[in-house]
């Protein structure tokens, strides 16, 4: 089998892993190197792929071979996908060959367990080393941690590393139970554990090495730990949990490991499933409401029992954004005066963004904030104006019941359909 | 050469006249009292001749800007303005605008910044400034596309061990050549490479500076690259068809793009096959167990009972074995691990906590947070070796409410500590202390009940159940006091408790206990 062969079979193997961050990581560039690279805080997408996924990094597994029975996954130990192995050599010049050609901004870089945990992770571990130590190569790289792995191995995975993963893959241990018999919740969270200790450890040793030595800047830097800290992924939709305990646990994970984001995949169907599955199409919709919610969490002061009620069974409303229906089910809060209301309520208000909030506090400092100014700020206003005051704009309560409101906002059913 | 205050308006070659905002028309002839600027259009040889005006009070209804690709370039210097520093920033993308408008924009701008009013550029919803932050928008995300979409294509040298140059062909929306090159010197600065576009090209010769020419026409560049069929195969296998989402491609990847994207060559038909290879994943089903990789692993759940069974089944460590298992209370269910007792299973004093925290729950080991830090420094302040006593917690499961990116203690229902008793009364008996010390009310009602009270109750040694008890101050309760006297206080206090326990053990013990201070 050549490379492109096997790169068929290893990328279409790592695809249903959502996340493609390259940002957030260390300013470097190889001015001062022998290879190529740079990182410069935001990411890039280099392309999309017709799901609308963004191409970041080049993303494969080193082998799709895997000793795990994952009922979801599709290169589970029973499945009869088609296996393949790359040479740490092959993985290495393909990322060195995209790059060059600037097809991506690096690698992400996961794999089946093959013999034991250490054995998969140091051959992980390799191809990071070879890229960082053998061709100076200062992009973007990202791999997937093995639980259970070697402490050394982890150290080293976090030298070359500029993020660290481990997939929780369901959101709870019961599922786990169920659909990943090998897989266990008490050692993914030891392994984020041990990255979220790893990474502050090289936070106290920078303060402390700062304050106290005479030696030069270059020699004074700590190694760098995974500088773009660690993410995680659940599976959605192919068990019964609702949105509330996913939610639940994503603040659980943000709170307890700093976790950088948890990323949400909407289960997906595989070839030759296991009929313990269920047979679906993908949950976009609910996918795509669990991240609008992720965000109000961790940008917009939003609780995770706040966003789910219970009276709904505990999931999300598929048809409006849940900041929406947060507003809808609190609107003794509302209307929110402009020209008064804390950053903290503001962040409250449908349809207006962080963004827009912080410019309007600018405005607020020097004159009266008018409707003609949310317009210019390109917000939604229309969306915000029955839950806000400001000169110019008061909404008519009989024009706005929540009734009436949800109704325009809801999309039409047709366009519902199309969307799932 | 002058450039400001040229009047041979419109006669140059490749000028391009723009009037000022304030203007009805182009096609006025120029006034007395108007100013007609020719200039390259940069930014740089814009800012000095807009500080030239400015110093000069000519107001921005009375300038013209006319672009001369032909005129003489003002020297590089470093740009400060105290009124603004975001201006320039703004201001050096906005110049890279294809409208015609900008520099006027741009100097209207300026004037009303160093004329009354410091402020504008905070004032969003003014319609200049509304437009600027939009112009500079619209640059921005132009960059970005040319960093994410410009495809080189490798060019061997001519002769052998003649260097490979990359070329990529690039059509921007705006005048962004030069001001996005530095972004890929940066990255491929080892590389020979060159970027055309239909606005000006940029080169690098792997070192000393980027260097631009005129713009070329698209035959120039090189129509393929061995590496591309890789390229294509990666996007084709990367592409999910049971996530099929359009619109979102294009929102990000719009079509205009696509003609220098060697990969979105395959669009087309991967969304015509989309619907059938998903449909196809729907209904085809499992047929056979069989494994193809080997032996499945155990389950880690399973190696622990080996670990369990290698043990006399009796012992401290086969208790630490059985709670790390634990998942009696619901706490288990978020929190990272049991933190079990931690000490020698032959001590005479044995401390108990609530439960464990942020740090404890993290690395496993009781005390060792900010309350464990306090009670290190009390211990030795009594005298006690640290190392000689049992240290453990009531609940062995971290409690927690999350808060952003932090864990807020939540203390144990009395549900959960009971449902924990049972890993505290198997280390009680393991270890068989002289005497137990109760760090705080959670602590002490394991065995006193829920009536106990630390105020009430605490500092003196009980006699129960053929042993001293003490109960005492938790020692996060001091840490939750404002500095000052009354933390002071209770810290002696704190201490002198934990000296009387350690004059409760038996006297061959004692020395084992405290701390040689010789």
């Amino acid at each position: 089998m050549n490379t492109i062969e096997k790169l068929a079979i290893l990328a279409d193997a790592a695809k249903y892993d959502a996340s493609c961050a390259s940002s957030g990581s260390s300013n470097r560039n190889s001015l001062s190197g022998k290879g190529i690279g740079s990182t410069e805080g935001s990411g890039i997408c280099h392309a999309y792929a017709p799901d609308g996924r963004c191409i970041s990094l080049l993303k494969v597994l080193l082998t799709n071979f895997c000793i795990y029975e994952c009922a979801y996954c599709i290169n589970r130990n029973s499945s009869n996908a088609q296996r393949a192995r790359f040479s740490v050599e092959e993985v290495v010049n393909l990322t060195l060959d995209f790059y060059r050609r600037n097809y991506i901004e690096g690698l992400f870089l996961s794999s089946g367990v093959i013999r034991n945990p250490d054995y998969t992770m140091e051959q992980l571990v390799a191809v990071a080393r070879s890229l960082r130590e053998d061709h100076d190569f200062r992009g973007y790289i990202h791999l997937k941690t093995i639980p259970d792995a070697d402490g050394d191995l982890l150290a080293n995975a976090g030298k070359y590393a500029d993020r660290l993963s481990i997939n929780v893959e369901l959101p709870s241990q019961q599922a786990l139970v169920n659909l990943a018999p090998e897989k266990d919740h008490r050692t993914i969270k030891l392994s984020m554990a041990r990255i979220r200790t790893r990474r502050e450890e090289h936070v106290a040793d920078k303060r402390t090495k700062k304050i106290s030595s005479n030696l030069t800047p270059k020699q004074n830097k700590p190694p760098k730990f995974a500088p773009a800290g660690q993410s995680t992924q659940m599976i959605i939709g192919a068990e019964p949990s609702n949105d509330a305990s996913i939610l639940a646990m994503s603040s659980n994970l943000y709170a307890a490991y700093d976790l950088k984001r948890v990323y949400y995949s909407a289960f997906s169907p595989i070839v030759d499933s296991p009929t313990a599955l269920p047979s679906i199409r993908a949950p976009l919709v609910r996918e795509h409401r669990l991240y609008q919610s992720d965000w109000l969490m961790r940008f917009y002061g939003f609780s995770a029992n706040e966003l789910v009620e219970e009276a709904d069974g505990g999931m999300l409303d598929l048809q409006i954004d849940p900041k929406l229906s947060w507003a809808l089910r609190n609107r003794h809060l509302f209307p929110v005066d402009l020209n008064k209301a804390s950053r903290e309520l503001l962040l409250r208000v449908p349809g207006l963004g962080v963004k827009t909030i912080n410019k309007i506090l600018k405005i607020r400092r020097w004159q009266v904030v008018k409707l003609a100014d949310l317009i210019a700020l390109r917000a939604s206003v229309k969306r915000a104006m029955p839950f806000i005051v400001c000169a110019g704009h008061k909404p008519v309560e009989a024009d706005y019941s929540s009734e009436k409101l949800r109704a325009m906002f809801v999309p039409a059913a047709e366009q519902l359909q199309l969307a799932f | 050469m002058r450039q400001i205050g040229l009047f041979d308006a419109g006669t140059t070659a490749g000028l391009k006249r723009q009037s000022s905002l304030s203007d009805a028309g182009d096609t006025r002839t120029i006034q007395a009292g108007f100013r007609n600027v020719v200039f390259y259009p940069d930014f740089n040889n814009w800012w000095s001749s807009a500080s030239q005006c400015l110093q000069e009070n000519v107001s921005p209804s009375k300038v013209w800007w006319t672009e001369n690709r032909n005129a003489a370039r003002a020297p590089r210097k470093s740009l400060a303005m105290k009124e603004s520093a975001g201006f320039i920033q703004e201001a050096t993308a906005a110049s890279c605008h294809r409208s015609e408008d900008r520099w006027a924009l741009l100097y209207s701008i300026l004037w009303r910044l160093t004329h009354d009013e410091p402020q504008l550029l905070e004032l969003s919803g003014d319609p200049q400034v509304a437009k600027l932050h939009q112009y500079a928008k619209a640059v921005a995300r132009d960059v970005h596309k040319m960093k994410a979409f410009v495809r080189f294509r490798k060019v061997e040298g001519e002769s052998p061990g003649c260097v490979p140059r990359y070329i990529s062909w690039f059509e921007p929306q705006h005048f962004i050549v030069e001001y996005a090159a530095p972004f890929f010197k940066r990255r491929f600065s080892n590389m020979h490479w060159s970027i055309l576009t239909p606005v000006g090209c940029a080169h690098w010769e792997g070192e000393g500076d980027l260097w631009f020419s005129d713009s070329v026409d698209k035959d120039v560049a090189p129509d393929g690259d061995q590496f591309e069929d890789a390229w294509r195969v990666y996007y084709k296998s990367i592409f999910n068809p049971a996530r099929l989402k359009i619109s979102a491609m294009q929102s990000e990847m719009p079509k205009k793009y696509w003609k220098n994207l060697p990969e979105a060559k395959e669009i087309t038909a991967l969304v015509a096959s989309a619907e059938v290879s998903t449909q196809r994943m729907i209904k085809q089903r499992k047929v056979a167990d069989n494994f193809h990789c080997g032996a499945r692993p155990a389950h880690p759940d399973q190696i622990v009972h080996q670990q369990i069974q290698a043990t006399d089944g009796s012992s401290l460590q086969a208790l630490r074995l059985q709670a790390s298992l634990c998942s009696g209370c619901p706490q288990s269910v978020a929190a990272t691990q049991t933190v079990f007792g931690e000490g020698p299973d032959n001590a005479r004093l044995m401390i108990i906590g609530e439960q464990p925290g942020d740090e404890e729950d993290l690395h496993g080991k009781p005390f060792i947070g900010p309350a464990g830090k306090v009670l290190d420094a009390a211990l030795k302040h009594a005298g006690i070796d640290r190392r000689q006593c049992y240290l453990t917690n009531a609940v062995k499961h971290f409690g927690f409410e999350p808060r952003g990116k932090r864990r807020l203690h939540k203390r144990p229902d009395a549900s959960v500590v009971r449902a924990c008793a049972q890993w505290l009364q198997q280390e009680l008996s393991c270890v068989n202390p002289e005497v137990v010390v109760y760090l705080g009310a959670t602590a002490a009602s394991t065995c006193f009940g829920p009536q106990v009270r630390v105020s009430r109750d605490r500092g003196k040694l009980i006699y129960k159940d053929a042993r001293q008890h003490l109960i005492t101050t938790h020692p996060s309760s001091i840490l939750r006091l404002n500095r000052g006297a009354a933390q002071q206080n209770a810290y002696l206090q704190f201490i002198n408790d934990l000296k009387l326990c350690a004059s409760a053990v038996g006297l061959e013990n004692k020395a084992r206990l405290m701390v040689n201070k010789h």
